[in-house]
């Protein structure tokens, strides 16, 4: 298909086609129809070789790791360390043992707040999140907040779904000890200027918590050229298994922090006097770890280093923008959220449609999309919507499928209206 | 309050919906029929889409409000999606003019499994419906 993509630098060939072939899901058949999965932002399929790493883990060495003195925890526990050592790549973290392991990013988010945040934020203190927040970094603040006494602040967004930066480093003073913002906004695509908004914090002395969700699966993330003090993420949104997540964090600061839960594998030495806490990065991985997960997460990093990054994100680019193109031509659409810079994100409605009824009817027509409010009600509230439609793309989206998408609209438009 | 009066499971009743849909053939028809049925159900007076009458459903709004005659309930009952509005309808078609008794003793998992609509009635479609079903039966068994 012929679309008017951009003249710009010439990229590394994409071959979309080979690169669909090692995701067995998107075979699929729904209703006799092709799959268009088009929900990656709420999760990412897997390609082959996550699941084989899975199921190989469980068929030739399962066993617990950092424990049993034999052969398989042994193997277990390279793996699992190994896969720690690839994600520390992936982030370009100094330091191994600054990538701790969680469920998910709303696990890690949870972790800084009821380590980091119940040693440092005291009564007067504030926390600076923003207006496009997912509930997951909402809700932990203002509960930590509320039993602090301390103040939760809320950055502005502009109608078309930007950061208000000068209303957001206002809100910064000497109280502020964390600033917890999106990289990418799910409901919106947005893309913040995280660069910036970590600057303006630490020049007040405040860390900074970047909820990285929306934005590896993107582009290479550097949380050394960041500086950040920690960044979080979900390997089920970056082509891995379910229930892992990452909590990066900055040595010196994880080494200040409390334990976040207690039990097995997070300490030294106990006895019923006194108990010895470990070493990062086991500190905070009280129990027994989702090994498979981590392991599956270190198979969807390999994966993803033998794609050519800047081929990658030409390809979603042109998604993204061939889709907005057809979004624009298309009557009675309204897009939500057009941020001056903004990622694989579509979020829309159509002029006296309910998203709910969009969503039900083109799923009846194999295209899957997310409809409601994307788990930021407040964002949404602020732009008077319910929610909205959510084409969300990944590299192994098709042109074809936006065009599929926007075929799909049309029948829906015909049946609503 | 003005009385809910709708011609669900008065004139249009839940044997009529089976009848009519067993004429269709592909889903456009099924569906287009279901958005006609809700567009025949009487919108609930906006002042009587209170929270307390919200039912909650993840990704629609639906209302409902029962009146009871000391013989039947009726109903004023509504959403903002269309689809979820015609389903509300075919609920009504069951439950709506009946007596508790009747609301008790009618099978709606038959029904909707004739209908094929299992599948947008299912609670992980966070629609309302579901959680629209369990208040009007608990009402019945309230009443009788
Ligand atoms: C921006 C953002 N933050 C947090 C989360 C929560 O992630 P999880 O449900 O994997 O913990 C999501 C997932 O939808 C998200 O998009």
């Amino acid at each position: 298909m012929n679309t008017s993509t951009t003249a710009s630098a010439p990229t590394t060939p994409f071959d979309v086609e080979r690169i669909r072939e090692d995701f067995p899901i998107l075979k699929r058949q729904i209703d006799a129809q092709p799959l268009v999965y088009l929900d990656n932002g709420a999760t990412t399929q897997k390609p082959q070789s996550v699941l084989d790493a899975i199921e190989h883990y469980y068929q030739h060495y399962n066993s617990n790791v950092h424990r049993g003195a034999h052969c398989l925890s042994d193997e277990a526990t390279h793996a699992f360390e190994q896969a720690r050592e690839k994600v520390r790549a992936f982030l370009n973290a100094r330091h191994a043992h600054e990538i701790i392991w969680t469920k998910g990013t709303t696990e890690s988010i949870n972790l800084v707040a009821a380590s980091f945040g119940k040693a440092e934020v005291q009564a007067g203190d504030n926390v600076v999140i923003s207006a496009m927040e997912h509930h997951s970094n909402i809700v932990p603040w203002q509960m930590l907040c509320e039993q602090a006494g301390a103040e939760l602040r809320i950055a502005p967004v502009n109608a078309k779904g930007e950061l208000v930066f000068d209303g957001y480093s206002a809100l910064l003073d000497s109280r502020t000890r964390l600033v917890a913002m999106a990289h990418v906004s799910n409901a919106l695509g947005t893309i913040n200027p995280v660069k910036k908004i970590v600057e303006a914090a630490q020049a007040v002395g405040a860390k900074v918590l970047l909820d990285g969700a929306q934005a590896v699966s993107h582009w290479p993330t550097d949380v050394q050229a960041l500086d950040c003090d920690f960044y979080v993420f979900s390997s089920h949104k970056l082509f891995g298994p379910t229930g892992v997540g990452i909590l990066y964090g900055k040595e010196a600061l994880l080494n200040t922090m409390p334990p976040y839960q207690f039990g097995g594998e997070m300490i030294e030495h106990v006895s019923f006097k006194r108990t010895l806490f470990n070493q990062l990065p086991y500190k905070f991985e009280a129990g027994t770890p989702n090994i498979a997960g981590a392991i599956g997460l270190g198979a969807a990093i390999d994966y993803l280093s033998t794609l050519e990054s800047t081929a990658v994100m030409a390809h979603e680019a042109e998604l993204i923008k061939y889709a907005h193109e057809r979004a624009i031509a298309f009557d009675g659409l309204t897009i939500v959220g057009e941020a001056e810079q903004k990622t694989s994100v579509l979020s829309f409605l159509i002029d006296g449609t309910h998203p709910h009824d969009v969503g039900t009817l083109l799923d009846q027509m194999g295209v899957a999309v997310r409809t409601g409010h994307h788990c930021a009600m407040p964002i949404m509230e602020q732009f008077g919507i319910p929610g909205t439609v959510r084409a969300s793309f990944s590299f192994y989206n098709t042109l074809d499928e936006v065009d599929a998408l926007f075929t799909g609209l049309e029948k829906v438009r015909s049946m609503l209206l | 309050m003005s009385e809910p009066s709708q011609p669900f499971g008065d004139t249009i009743t839940s044997q009529d919906l089976l009848e009519d849909l067993a004429f269709f053939d592909t889903w456009e028809e099924r569906y287009k029929y279901i958005i006609d049925l809700g567009k025949q159900l009487p919108s609930m007076p906006e002042e009587l889409k209170t929270e307390e009458r919200l039912v909650r459903g993840c990704q629609s709004q639906v209302w409902l409000e029962p009146v009871f005659d000391g013989q039947n309930l009726r109903f004023w009952v509504d959403s903002d999606a269309f689809i979820v509005k015609g389903l509300l309808a075919v609920v009504m078609s069951a439950y709506n003019h009946q007596s508790p008794g009747a609301i008790q003793s009618f099978d709606i998992e038959h029904f909707f499994g004739q209908i094929d609509l299992l599948k947008h009635l299912s609670p992980t479609r966070g629609n309302g419906l579901r959680a629209v079903v369990k208040r009007i039966q608990s009402l019945a068994d309230t009443y009788a």
